[in-house]
């Protein structure tokens, strides 16, 4: 299985491919993809210059334009996409289907690769986009057990791709309008989730209480660690009880489940966290490459490993394991 | 070519309300509420079918004999094969006009004439001349979309009826795990439809006691009623076809004469916006999404925000 790995700069990007991924994936310093952060990504210069880097490991370079086109702006996307191709790209990760249509009729040779934003959750709407648009690979949203993507897989005649470690989303991706609804921003329109220019942190007593926008999303005592206000997974009360009403501020880690997911059928298997500093990135690449290469014996030494790299917090298994439901 | 008047269409129910109360709720829609299209079926979660399969015939003859457009609502998440089935019957099997709500029902309506609904991402003019394409010969937008947005869409593809979610609690999310099943002790697959207690949602409140949004079941729903009703006439000067009412527990019939009166220049904006308070009570309305800002945000109908201004 591949190992896609993410990169949210160049210097992110050289540790991957040093650290053994198979691929990298970046996107462009702008809102044509989810991780539209200040600071991060990549500049066309900086993008040209990684490839070739990569190239010359063996590795190779997914481009993710996976927001969806404003309208009136389409242009902004198009030129990505363009740019993409001209390159280099091994694949362009695309979730909106107007901007799938663009691939397929001015790029029809570029592979294209569905984004786990245009949630294709089951064999339909992933033949419409291979039908439709000639799509190669489908990154599964994380809202499916390991029994149902082996269902999936054998009726279907493109290649799936599953998050398998970093951050989770506890929602449909591609379909939530939380953050937008208490911030204006949303993944879909500014490829931001939650954005930090709507956080606040603020000392009540011996609480520090995190807001986002005009909403509290949690209030940590004196000596909680205090994590960053995720709207779906902070505290609220329901029914006049507190805590996590979506989810814990959990990580999501299925690598002990890696042959469970290679017998479904799954080639690829992506890390996210293209937010993250490149020691980060270095240290989980090169855990997940022994990982996937160890034996039965030595791999459970690496999967502890890897639950002390999420940053000491839970980890969970998501959807891929069907009581989480 | 002037497009024809803008009209009324009722959403589907996006909670579970028991089967009599659902039947009696669309049997005085059919006699009395100004609307010319309905969406009826479950979109939310397919565990819930069964609450109103025994009813819906009656309800879709009841609609029709009333004159009104009847369309029957594709599921808004499918995993399960069971669930992929179920899409694939009713759009085989529906004599009527199929709303798609995911991707896999776009593959199955491909070639003949259907609607798309609020749930599938049309955010520009090349997502909806794809649908059009394919078919679609109305599509709802999606709820966050800025009306700068809208309008370019609409014009873009004038052969396509656009409507927009103009009342109601907005859809904000939907996922594979139930919060609200959770909230009550129990899990999806063994939720005991504990989702039919809340017939308007369960208001989830922020640990200062302020409410913020709503679960219905895997869904999750805005706490404030998005109220498009001072932007009726920008919308229908930019040729939006169609308003959408989501139904929420409360007068519908007397939410969609409001709608009818404001589109007929019978009552101006703050006449209606008063009887939409008094008929659904102690739910603040918002319109932040539809002027590019907090969806959640309130903001007062002046000149500054009109369509010229905007765009």
């Amino acid at each position: 299985m591949e190992l896609i790995c993410p990169a949210g700069t160049p210097a992110s990007f050289r540790e991957a491919v040093d650290a053994g991924a198979d691929v990298v994936y970046c996107g462009f310093r702008d809102e044509t993809n989810a991780r539209n952060f200040p600071g991060l990504n990549f500049t066309r210069k900086e993008l040209e210059q990684s490839i070739a880097y990569a190239q010359s490991k063996g590795t190779q370079t997914y481009v993710a334009l996976n927001t969806f086109m404003r309208a009136g702006d389409e242009i902004v996307w198009y030129e990505a996409v363009d740019d993409a191709v001209r390159l280099g790209a091994d694949a362009v990760i695309v979730a909106d289907f107007g901007l799938m249509a663009y691939v397929a009729e001015y790029h029809p040779r570029q592979r294209l690769h569905v984004s786990v934003q245009a949630s294709a959750s089951n064999v339909d709407a992933i033949n419409f986009l291979v039908d439709a648009f000639g799509a190669k690979r489908v990154v599964l949203p994380r809202i499916l057990t390991i029994p149902d993507i082996a269902r999936i897989a054998r009726q279907i005649t493109c290649e799936i791709e599953v998050f398998v470690f970093g951050g989770l989303c506890v929602m449909a991706e591609g379909r939530c309008s939380l953050s937008s609804y208490a911030t204006g921003k949303s993944p879909n329109m500014n490829g931001v989730c939650s954005p930090a220019s709507h956080v606040r942190y603020r000392q009540d007593g011996n609480d520090l209480v995190s807001e986002l926008g005009d909403y509290t999303i949690n209030r940590f005592p004196d000596g909680e660690a205090a994590g960053y206000p995720t709207l779906c997974k902070g505290r609220f009360e329901v029914a006049g009880q507190y805590g996590y009403a979506f989810e814990d501020p959990v990580s999501l880690d299925v690598m002990d489940h890696i042959d469970g997911l290679r017998e479904a059928g799954v080639c690829a298997l992506k890390i996210e966290g293209r937010q993250r500093g490149k020691a980060y990135v270095a240290e989980v690449v090169s855990t997940l490459r022994r990982t996937l290469s160890a034996d039965s014996r030595s791999r459970p030494a690496l999967i502890h490993r890897l639950k002390l790299l999420s940053e000491g917090q839970q980890t969970t298994s998501g959807a891929y394991e069907k009581r989480w439901r | 070519m002037k497009k024809p008047a803008p009209t009324l269409a009722l959403g589907p129910v996006l909670y579970l309300w028991d089967g009599p109360k659902w039947r009696d709720f669309y049997f005085r829609i059919a006699d009395e509420a100004p609307v010319s299209h309905v969406t009826v079926g479950e979109t939310v979660c397919s565990k819930r079918l069964h609450f109103t399969e025994p009813y819906i015939a009656d309800v879709i003859e009841r609609l029709q004999t009333a004159g009104k457009t009847v369309r029957v609502v594709s599921l808004a998440i499918v995993t399960l094969e069971r669930e992929s089935q179920y899409v694939r019957s009713l759009i085989r099997d529906s004599g009527h006009i199929v709303e798609a709500n995911d991707l896999s029902a776009l593959r199955l309506l491909n070639g003949r004439p259907h609607a798309v609904g609020p749930l599938v991402n049309v955010y520009n003019v090349a997502a909806a001349r794809v649908l059009a394409a394919r078919g679609a010969t109305s599509i709802c937008l999606p709820p966050e979309l800025p009306m700068r947005s809208v309008a370019q869409i609409v014009a873009g593809v004038p052969e396509v009826a656009f409507e927009v979610f103009s009342f109601g609690r907005v859809p904000l999310a939907i996922s594979a795990r139930c919060a609200h099943a959770r909230s009550k002790g129990h899990t999806k697959d063994n939720c005991q439809f504990v989702c039919s207690e809340d017939p308007d949602g369960l208001s989830v409140d922020t640990l200062e006691h302020r409410p913020f949004l709503a679960l219905n079941g895997v869904q999750t729903v805005s706490h404030t009623c998005q109220a498009l009703v001072g932007e009726l006439s920008d919308l229908a000067l930019c040729g939006v076809s169609r308003f959408v009412l989501s139904p929420q527990d409360c007068d519908m019939v007397a939410v969609s004469r409001v709608y009818d009166d404001v589109l007929k220049h019978h009552i101006d904006v703050e006449d209606a916006m008063s009887r939409l308070h008094q008929i659904y009570p102690g739910v603040p309305l918002s319109n932040g999404f539809h002027h590019g800002q907090v969806g959640a945000a309130w903001i007062a109908h002046t000149k500054s925000v009109s369509l010229g201004a905007e765009i």
